[in-house]
Parts: C-alpha cells; structure tokens; sequence
C-alpha cells in the first residue's frame, strides 16, 4: 500500500449509515495522517462503532466516500483491503471461538490471505503480544480476560495491517489489566509505524492513546480537537465538557 | 424496620453486618479452591468499598453475605451475622426473607439481572409484596413513587415496559427501584456502574447517594475502579487474592501503604498528565499470603 502524497492514509467523506429509517451515522468527515492515532469518544448510541463498522465494509454506507492512502474504496472491499485494515473487538469473551486453540485462531487469517510462512508469522505475533509460545495450543477458556485480548489483538497483527480499528478494546477488562493492553498497544504502534483509529465512551483512555479526537453525539460529529487541546481546557462544545466532568469522577 | 437513623458518612456504634474469617471454597479436580480465605470486615450504617481485580474474591465474599453461594461450595466463618441474626445458623427460610427485605443486592448487568418476560413495574411490585403486606392497587402506587424517586421521568409509562425495552441506565435505575422498595437495611451493590456509560453512571450513582443517605442504610460497594469509590465511600476495603491487604478510610486514599493499592491508584490513565508508558501492577506473591 502506497500511501498518498499528503501522508494521509484514511479519509472519510461525509460517510452516511441509515438502518431502515434510523440515520445511525450522519455527514461524518475525517482525516488520519499515516502513523497516527485518531480517537471517537461519545456515550452508547452516538454511531462511533457503527462508524468503524461502515470502514470495514460491515454495514453499508448510503452516502459519502470512504478513502484509503487515497484510493476510494468500492462497496464490496476486496480482499487486499482486509490484509491492511484489520479491527479488534470489544469483548474478548465473544470475538474468540471457543472451540478452537489459539493456534488454530491465528491460523485462520493466514488460511484466508494464503500465506505461506505462518509459522514464523505466528510465533512473531505471539511474542509481540507478550503471550510466548507456552499459549499457542491452549483455549479461549483458559486465558484471562486480559489475554484473551492480547490474542484477539495478536490476531489481527499477524497480517501485518497498516491500520487497525479498535473498538473499546480494554471496556471489558478491569483497570490494572486495561492499563497493561493499552501499553501493549502502544508499544506496537510505535514498532510498527501502524495507523490507530479507536473507540471509546472513557475520554481519560482516549485522550492516553490519541493525538486527535473527535466527540460523537446522536450520529453526528459534535466537536474535533487535538488531545493536548482537551487537556489544557479548550474545548467548547458543551457536550465535550460534560463528558470531561464526568472522567473527572463522582463528586458530591 | 429499626428506628436507628444516623446522618450518612458516619461510622455506626453498633454493627450492622459482622463478618470474621469467612472462607469461601469451590470444588476443582485437584480438591477445594479457596477463593475467599479469612475475610473480617464489620460494618455500621455507612458506606463501605470493597475493591479488587476480578477473581480476588470480593464478589464472593458479597454473594456469601447474601445466601447466594451455590450448593456446591463450601463456606465457613467464626461469625457472619446480620443484625442479631447468626446467618450460618439461619434456615433457608430465614434468609430467603432476609434476602430482598432487608439485605439487597444490586448486579452489574441490568440486561441480565431483570426478569425478560416480566414488566419492570410488576417485577418492584413482585418484591414488594414478597417482603411486605401489600395489596396489589398499593403496591402498584408505591412502585410508581419508587420509578419516580430513582428520576424516571415518565413512571407510567415505564412500569408496563420490559426490560429489553429499556436502555442500560435506565434499567440499572429500576433495578435500584426494586432493591429499595422493601426498605433494605443494608444494600450490597456489586458493580452497579461497570456496565454503564461515563454520563450514565454519574447519573445512577447520585440517585443511589442520594437515597442511600435518605435512608440511612449500610452500603458495601463493590467495584473495581479505585477513584470512583473513593469519592464515593466512607471506607475502602482493598482485596487481592482472596483476602484482605489493606483498609483504609476514603480521604486517607492518597497514603496508601500496600503497593497493590498504590498500583491500582497509578494505572488509570488521567487528562492532562500524560504519562507513558501507564504504570502496571507488579505482582508479588507475598501479597496473596
């Protein structure tokens, strides 16, 4: 994958989702430059999952264009898409199959792509996730829930994606283990010059792991800034600010 | 009900739930597994956090306070008493009129701790006339004011709805409902806020202040996140594997002496100190002894 001249490797272009009559996602634009990490924060409802769902040609975009590294995408992504855009799912207890070793789990992509030197690939994804090969032949069902998500995420690394889409990947993790995937994540972004577009209803996360966010509210984009700019206070969109309130915790 | 009221935020004189070297097991292959080894705690009328990472046996030691330990497990303690009641002693009978009268419990997850198949108002009137001697019309009115006391803004409407139909902070709204409608003495909520949105959970936790100070009722606060409790309770139980490492009142969060509950402090991430990478628990195996 090339990626364009201006360093932009995803752009979305006023990207529509309807369900039926329900406007789920509504005139949404972004831009992500290449080895960046964008953030979508808003409260249950607000479309920031279906948004990332529409990316990966999940459900059906009615209007808008989504671009990457500056080629528009057709309706039915093709296959290469999937080789540099993969996504880790929020509930590591539901995304893996129960039935099948880790192994086998990571095998499956390789199988799809036609890659011949899984063994090596799967072995490198392993260590990258901190796992080691003492994991390779266990089950779902005999990992925590922290590294049930370090294979779910080993998964996805293991073609070697350009992007991946994150959705809420440590919600359903306690706070010690939460702070331990987060890290992880970071550490591979930085080794792999890889492109973050992240979701999730904890601002505090967000503004951790990305340079830029954007606010969603009812399907639409309620405010966009940089994350040093919610730091020092300058967001102006009520919305945004009652969010900040909230991270800031419970207060008599 | 006893007519002993005190004002919130302040240690009761006489105990409200005794507690001492309770130990929880679970049969494995290799034998029983202790997953709770040796809890004493004592609480008054007051708000208490027990906090932890999943599987260090708060929940458990919540889940066998209320009599809701499965068959197969073993439990033992010195004591564990409610109010002048020895709970290990207790018939079944007895505690299922404990359970949901005067000691309630809050779950995490109101999609899966609501009856599907049953409206939400009739499920508040089904423990209210459970517990209480209550005709159907009262029972029914009494529900309402209860929606209404939890800021459901439209209680009519909401007692003939069922639970799918609701969203999760609404649910956990009514599910709080129910719990207070018999007038609990002592509430136990085990992750009453894990499954809601940030604005959500700010929301159901000021009604659940509010009404738990209105009532004076003893409250154990189960959770996992250490800075919310500590805003929110008087006093902070910290566990880890099983036992109990530290206790300590809620203002004194920031002298935190066990490295565990210094770690659990350290590892959220914080707008505005950005630090990288977030600091981890370093496990260390003296702590579980």
């Amino acid at each position: 994958m090339n990626i364009g001249a201006n360093g932009k490797i995803l752009t979305l272009d006023r990207v529509n989702v309807f369900f039926n009559q329900f406007h789920a996602v509504k005139n949404i634009s972004m831009t992500i430059a290449s080895g960046g990490s964008y953030g979508l924060v808003g409260e249950s409802g607000s479309g920031k999952s279906t948004l990332l769902r529409a990316i990966m040609g999940a459900v059906p975009t009615d209007k808008g264009v989504v671009t990457i590294a500056g080629k528009p995408l057709p309706r039915r992504r093709p296959k290469a898409f999937y080789r540099d855009v993969q996504m880790v799912f929020q509930d590591p207890y539901g995304s893996l199959h129960p039935r099948q070793t880790v192994d086998r789990l990571l095998q499956e992509p390789l199988a799809i792509h036609g890659l011949a030197d899984g063994e090596r690939r799967i072995r490198k994804a392993l260590d990258d996730v901190g796992l080691g090969g003492g994991f390779r032949f266990r089950h779902a069902h005999q990992l925590s829930g922290g590294q049930r998500q370090r294979v779910a995420i080993a998964r996805a690394l293991i073609l070697e994606p350009k992007i991946l889409l994150l959705d809420e990947p440590t919600s359903a993790l306690d706070a010690s283990v939460q702070a331990e995937v987060l890290n992880l994540l970071n550490e591979v972004r930085r080794e792999r010059n890889l492109t973050y577009l992240m979701v999730s209803h904890d601002l505090a996360v967000i503004h951790h792991m990305c340079d830029r966010l954007m606010i969603m509210q009812n399907g639409c984009a309620v405010e966009e800034l940089a994350a040093d700019e919610l730091a020092a206070g300058e967001a102006h969109n009520g919305y945004t600010q009652d969010l900040l309130k909230a991270s800031e915790g419970f207060a008599r | 009900m006893e007519t002993l009221k005190l004002p919130a935020g302040e240690a009761a004189p006489c105990s409200l739930l005794q507690v001492e070297n309770l130990r929880v097991s679970y049969p494995t292959r290799t034998g029983f597994t202790e997953v709770v080894r040796g809890v004493t705690l004592s609480i008054g009328r007051e708000r208490v956090a027990i906090v932890g990472e999943s599987g260090s046996g708060k929940s458990q030691t919540g889940r066998a306070v209320m009599g809701l330990t499965p068959p197969h497990a073993r439990v033992s303690a010195q004591a564990l008493r409610f109010a002048d009641i020895d709970l290990l002693a207790a018939p079944e009978r007895e505690r299922r009129r404990l359970r949901g009268g005067r000691i309630a419990m809050i779950l995490q997850d109101p999609k899966y701790s609501l009856n599907p198949v049953m409206s939400i108002g009739w499920q508040i009137v089904e423990t209210l006339r459970t517990h209480k001697n209550v005709g159907v019309k009262e029972g029914r009115e009494r529900a309402m004011d209860m929606l209404a006391a939890v800021k459901i803004r439209d209680p009519h409407r909401v007692f003939d709805l069922y639970p799918h139909e609701v969203s999760g902070g609404m649910g956990q709204r009514a599910m709080i409902a129910m719990m207070l409608i018999a007038d609990p003495e002592l509430m136990i909520a085990d992750e009453p806020t894990s499954a809601l949105d940030v604005t959500v959970r700010l929301e159901v936790l000021k009604i659940l202040d509010e009404l738990v100070s209105n009532r004076g009722m003893g409250l154990i606060f189960i959770s996992h996140d250490l800075r919310l409790v500590s805003a929110f309770c008087d006093r902070i139980i910290v566990m880890y594997a099983g036992r109990v490492v530290e206790e300590l009142a809620a203002s004194d969060l920031a002298h935190a002496q066990h490295p565990y509950t210094q770690g659990l402090l350290n590892c959220l991430p914080k707008i505005g100190g950005r630090q990288t990478p977030l600091s981890v628990l370093d496990r260390k195996a003296e702590w579980a002894e």
